[in-house]
């Protein structure tokens, strides 16, 4: 078993507490593979915007370089269960049930971005379609769709 | 033969950053199959609450396994970019025990390559033996994701003057 993961209900403590401040930052950072590879909130407007900085320790090509795709993969999943934390009304973590992925185009060695859109929420599963892009959200480099399960609190 | 190919899908892993990060590491590859592990850490955690891995973390497991796979079942070590990628995640990963990755090669095409793979919870030998004995599949390895990718055949090359000698 793992040893020190954070006590129970340390996460959910967090959760509310953000949903008080607004500061989601606070539950990004419980998240060890959110810190893992580097995810951040970059903005919390009308549509909440996630940056994954450029980490030499994300790249999966080494000769282009290019960020790995699984990365990339991450960064996209674990923005669409913040997104679906930050917007829906329970504070559970959302579970994955599947996701789907297209790559458009390398992602090169430098900032990345991710940004979502609900499509439908019911009350066990929402589906999220979700961008990622490096300098041009026109142009991204990734686009998912992603069903979660609405745990039951 | 088969050392070959395991050597070579080590050779190839061994050089991406973020692979070594995660410890990911090649356990065997064959014509057939290509197996990989990812050591559970505590660095790969998504749910803090209950100790279970990030879907990201896997996500990253099945993309290398199928392109891994895809390195070693093309002549002349072709790199090939994942073109895309479907995951089904049948349960969460149980906290504290490695994942280990099946990976194959379906089809190869002059322009796509499309493969599978299949994520267990590791079972050490011991468990499975008793799994086998008692013929309780509860006790088999449990599935955890299942994933299907598709890769692009784009010409790129790694070492063609030595592959070309073999």
């Amino acid at each position: 078993m793992p040893n020190e993961v954070t006590s129970p209900n340390k996460y959910k403590q967090a959760a509310l507490a953000a949903r008080e401040s607004g500061d989601y930052q606070a539950i990004v950072d419980l998240i060890p593979y959110a810190g893992l590879i580097g995810i951040k909130v970059y903005d919390m407007g009308i549509h909440p915007t996630f940056i994954m900085p450029a980490n030499k320790d994300n790249i999966g090509n080494p000769m282009l370089p290019a960020i790995h795709g699984g990365v990339i993969g991450g960064l996209m999943e674990t923005s669409a269960a913040l997104h679906l934390l930050m917007t829906m009304d329970s504070i559970a973590m959302p579970k994955i049930i599947d996701f789907s992925l297209d790559y458009l185009r390398a992602g090169r060695h430098t900032d990345t971005y991710a940004s979502c859109q609900v499509w439908r929420q019911g009350s066990r599963v929402a589906n999220v379609a979700i961008t990622a892009w490096q300098t041009d959200p026109a142009q991204p480099i990734a686009v998912a769709r992603a069903h979660f399960l609405l745990v039951q609190e | 033969m088969n050392d070959n190919w395991t050597e070579q899908a080590r050779r190839f892993v061994s050089v991406l950053p973020h692979c070594r990060l995660l410890d990911m590491s090649v356990e065997l590859a064959s014509a057939t199959e290509l197996h990989m592990r990812l050591p559970y850490s505590d660095a790969l955690i998504g749910n803090p609450d209950n100790g279970v891995l990030a879907g990201g973390c896997l996500t990253t497991l099945m993309d290398t396994s199928c392109g891994t796979a895809v390195f070693v079942a093309l002549e002349c070590n072709e790199v090939c970019p994942t073109l895309d990628l479907r995951v089904d995640y049948m349960r969460s990963a149980t906290p504290g025990k490695d994942i280990i990755a099946v990976a194959r090669v379906i089809r190869i095409t002059a322009s796509v390559v499309f493969t599978r793979c299949d994520l267990y919870e590791d079972t050490t030998a011991a468990e499975a033996d008793v799994a086998k004995l008692e013929d309780d599949s509860d006790k088999a390895p449990k599935l955890v994701a299942t994933c299907t990718a598709a890769f692009m055949r784009i010409g790129q090359h790694l070492d063609r003057s030595k592959a070309n000698a073999k």
